[in-house]
């Protein structure tokens, strides 16, 4: 007989087959929560997600025994019946359905299970990418950390590395003295041999031997050519700050729908920026004539009434841009959601402000027009802006279920091409 | 049945192994010689024995993979593994106290938040209750070679993971998911197979290769002789064949070698768990006569506290439990229950053996109860230890009776009960509710096309107007995939009328290019 202590083996044995059931499911997952991502919160971000799929679509066939026929069957605890009794059928899904459903595995109609928030996050952004960020964040190389790099014969007293100085010394000494301790234990040795009466008169062996215990005791304990500095060097860190800017028009044309669809928007935009970036800041700017910036709840829920001037929430943004986040610093994205609306003249000074100070200081800008009437002229405008700028994306949203398509159609991975270059380009081929 | 027992007029005599509830190795040692001594003095014989020690995760583990300690990977397994956590962590379902493995040694797994009376009544139940099972029983030592077991599944997760890196997850994943449809359909129910053996394995596995594709391409290059048959026709396999996967493995006319050593993976693994489908009451009852019978006698033997034996005797209770038919709880009858009950009876009988006994069982009352029961574990499956144990106080203890369920009918009609002239037919038909071949449909390989367009014919034998349930036509799907080419279901009725059940692909496909 033997005990094993299994406990410390590896504990998720199942891992690799329940990412092959994910793998292989993946699209009726993906489907299940495009459905269920309308209804979280900005909130639960980092919660696990409740995942269903229809119980058919998984389910191992065999060849099985169907349901009628005739059976003879056999059951425990009898009460009153006696032998001819007649009882009626009972309903279908208790007494003997009970163990037909456990005979297949599964009650349900639905197969439930939970997805890690990692696991959903992998899922729902899967094959999405942020627009140019490796090349952005080459260069913006802009924090630096110092971290150990082996040791230096050169440096400043707080570096000296005492272990390796000593180690130094030790084996300077050893190495110096070892041919000087040979020969003294030769003479000695000499010494020793000569009659007892002649080895105090033998001068010269006593003075060489003195002499050289004179030159062990000279060499010194520790010299300037043992000492060993630590050496840092400075490794660039690319920066993982973020700041979302979410702007939106909260005049009397927005109604609660509306700005609704725009929060499941940022929603989704948050929750992507979280992957890619450690901390994410975001400023809520509503505007209707003014603009403003504003908390979380104040931005969807607070009512405003009044004209619109666009132009107000990116003079607004220009200004916390240049005041709180500077571009060398924070990697700074914008998603503006509006009806469309807008002053007339106001729409080209929008244009102007984007094109001179707004899109060349951040990196990327969606603009989401939710409406269902045609675009008016700050569409227009905005679209002018795509043929000089590669980070500003425009996309119309009628409805709910847009938004995650419309999502994914902002950052969907640039094709197989651009892919392929890029990595030779970083010399990953 | 405790009262008796906690007297504690012995307990003096000597000092119980432990008192508190928690376990350490010392101590699983001690109750590990002492049940040793015990079953030793019973004549258990057993596997030498490997305890490991798990936690509850791990279990999980174990129970996605059905008990094997290794196995490769497919996406089923994480299926079960899902929905076994799932209700775990819900709190739906409480794990099992252990999980034996039938190899040698025999490998059982403790769970670490198991108080030290569960240990015990594991290492009884587990390590010497299953364990001598594995070793006596006849279908296990047909069916299963305990010593080669771990080597072979060790095999099987190489050869198919190499196969993945070879040709990619999802061309092995789509044949393992196929076979997986034909699993119980892969043994010979009555021809003895040859025992799994690693090194034989090893050493076949190359030239089977070679061997097994110029065999196939022989029988499809040859046209047979005309072999008349009773309707006129030629027929290949001439006798039909039961065993649907060694059928595919020797003659699917396409698959590559690969394929058909993983057809053949699955079908051993089939094979593994074949005994278990058809020894669950059996298997279970000794089991838990054993704990039952052990524990007690050490607590006679004042290893043990009265404390202990309360907490014994709860669980015990609980697992031997048989909800009656119209109870919330009932989920048909509980195998540890019935088998427990039929264990515990035929030592009565041998012992105690009433008048009524004596009419019923003339060759057990009065013998050595040790001895036949130790009969009964080695020569029966739960089918006939049914027919040939069922006795009638078992019956009137459970109450049981006997329905007919016609689909025809609008009512429920009671055939027997638990009175003289009821026994006899319940005994038979729970019987015959254990009878694989009642329980899965009886479909073999009837016909395979040889001169025309290679289709494949399987004949499902209906019994009792049953027919097959809705995922029939998936399974065909699967086993299309498998023979790469049209394959076709009929069914024979009681009068022997044949019609085609199913095909795949759905239209008949006269012309074939390869």
């Amino acid at each position: 007989m033997q005990i094993i202590d299994r406990r410390l083996n590896q504990k998720n044995k199942s891992t690799v087959n329940r990412q092959r059931f994910i793998r292989r499911y993946r699209s009726q997952i993906k489907k299940s929560i495009a459905d269920r991502i309308i209804n979280r919160g900005i909130t639960d971000v980092d919660k696990n997600e409740s995942i269903s799929i229809p119980s058919k679509d998984i389910s191992e066939p065999s060849f099985r025994h169907g349901q009628g026929g005739n059976r003879n069957r056999v059951f425990p605890g009898n009460k009153a019946f006696s032998v001819g009794d007649k009882i009626s059928r009972p309903m279908q899904g208790e007494g003997q359905a009970g163990k037909r459903s456990s005979d297949s595995g599964e009650g349900n109609d639905e197969f439930m299970f939970e997805l890690s928030s990692d696991e959903y996050m992998n899922i729902l952004f899967e094959d999405l990418e942020l627009p140019n960020l490796q090349i952005n964040q080459l260069k913006k190389l802009i924090n630096y950390k110092n971290i150990r790099s082996g040791f230096n014969t050169d440096g400043t007293p707080s570096n000296i590395d005492i272990v390796r100085s000593l180690k130094g010394s030790l084996a300077r000494r050893i190495a110096i003295k070892s041919p000087l301790k040979k020969q003294l234990k030769k003479l000695e040795q000499a010494l020793q041999q000569l009659p007892s009466e002649e080895r105090v008169q033998s001068k010269r062996l006593n003075d060489e031997i003195s002499a050289l215990k004179r030159r062990i005791k000279r060499i010194p304990y520790i010299d300037s050519f043992d000492l060993r500095y630590k050496h840092f060097t400075k490794l660039p860190q690319p920066t993982t700050n973020a700041v979302m800017f979410c702007l939106m028009d909260v005049s009397g044309s927005m109604d609660q729908e509306t700005k609704e669809i725009a929060k499941r928007f940022y929603i989704l935009l948050y929750m992507f920026l979280k992957r890619s970036y450690k901390d994410v800041d975001v400023v809520y700017i509503r505007h209707h004539t003014h603009a403003k910036e504003v908390d979380e709840h104040e931005f969807f829920y607070s009512q405003e009434t009044g004209g619109t001037i666009v132009s107000s929430a990116l003079i607004l943004m220009q200004e916390i841009l240049a005041d709180r986040y500077n571009p060398e610093n924070w990697n700074v994205y914008a998603a503006q959601a509006s009806d469309g609306d807008n002053w007339d003249t106001d729409s080209l000074k929008c244009r102007n402000l984007m094109s001179t100070s707004i899109l060349p200081r951040i990196r990327y800008f969606a603009y989401v027009e939710i409406t269902e009437r045609e675009p008016q002229t700050l569409w227009y405008e905005y679209q002018s802006l795509l043929e000089h700028f590669d980070n500003i994306a425009i996309k119309k949203i009628t409805q709910q279920s847009d938004i995650y398509p419309i999502f994914r159609a902002f950052f969907e991975k640039q094709g197989i091409n651009s892919k392929f270059n890029s990595r030779l380009k970083s010399g990953g081929l | 049945m405790s009262k008796k027992r906690l007297k504690s007029e012995k307990v003096t005599a000597s000092k119980p192994i432990s008192r508190g509830a928690d376990w350490n190795y010392d101590l699983i040692n001690q109750y590990y010689a002492a049940i040793e001594d015990i079953a030793n003095d019973f004549g258990l014989d057993t596997y030498p024995n490997q305890m490991e020690i798990i936690s509850a995760e791990q279990m999980l583990d174990a129970y996605a993979s059905a008990g094997m300690p290794i196995g490769y990977n497919h996406w089923s397994f994480g299926k079960h593994f899902i929905s076994n956590e799932q209700s775990y962590r819900r709190g739906q379902m409480g794990l099992a106290y252990e999980i034996v493995i039938n190899s040698n040694p025999c490998i059982a797994y403790l769970m670490e938040e198991n108080s030290m009376m569960m240990q015990a009544l594991v290492i009884a139940h587990a390590c010497f209750g299953h364990n001598s099972f594995f070793k006596g029983n006849y279908l296990f030592k047909t069916w299963t070679d305990a010593e080669a077991i771990i080597d072979y599944l060790v095999f099987a997760k190489t050869y198919i993971s190499d196969c993945e890196q070879k040709y990619g997850v999802d061309e092995v994943e789509s044949i393992l998911d196929s076979c997986h449809a034909l699993m119980n359909y892969g043994v010979d129910r009555y021809k003895r197979p040859s025992p799994i053996s690693m090194r034989e394995e090893k050493q076949r596995q190359k030239d089977r290769e070679q061997y097994l594709q110029s065999q196939v391409n022989e029988l499809w290059n040859t046209i047979p002789e005309k072999l008349q048959s009773k309707d006129g026709k030629t027929r290949f396999p001439s006798e039909p064949q039961e065993n649907i996967l060694y059928f595919i493995e020797k003659n699917a006319p396409l698959m590559k070698s690969w394929q058909r050593e993983i057809v053949r993976i699955v079908r051993k693994t089939g094979q593994y768990f074949y005994p278990q489908r058809q020894t669950q009451v059996m298997n279970e009852g000794w089991a838990c006569f054993w704990h039952y019978t052990i524990l007690n006698e050490l607590y006679d033997r004042c290893h043990v506290t009265d404390g202990f034996m309360i907490e014994f005797l709860q669980s015990h209770t609980n697992v031997v439990a048989q909800p009656d038919f119209d109870s919330p709880y009932f989920n048909g009858i509980n195998p540890y229950a019935l088998g427990f009950n039929m264990m515990i009876d035929i030592r009565r009988i041998c012992e105690k053996p009433t008048e009524e006994d004596k009419k019923w069982f003339p060759e057990l009352a009065g013998t050595p109860w040790n001895e036949s029961l130790t009969f009964a574990m080695r020569n029966f499956k739960d089918e006939s230890f049914i027919a040939q144990y069922l006795s009638p106080k078992v019956i009137r203890d459970f109450k049981l009776f006997a329905l007919n369920d016609d689909a025809g009918l609008n009512e429920l009609n009671i055939t027997a009960i638990h009175n003289d002239a009821g026994y006899q037919e319940i005994r038979n038909n729970l019987s015959m509710q254990y009878n694989i071949s009642m329980k899965e449909p009886n479909i073999e390989v009837y016909d395979v096309d040889i001169g025309g367009n290679r289709s494949l014919t399987l004949r499902h034998i209906t019994a009792n107007n049953i027919n097959l349930d809705e995922t029939t036509s998936e399974v065909m799907k699967h086993l299309h995939k498998l023979w790469g080419f049209p394959v076709k279901l009929i069914s024979e009725d009681a009068n022997g009328e044949q019609y085609v059940l199913n095909r795949c692909p759905l239209e008949e496909v006269t012309d074939t290019n390869g």
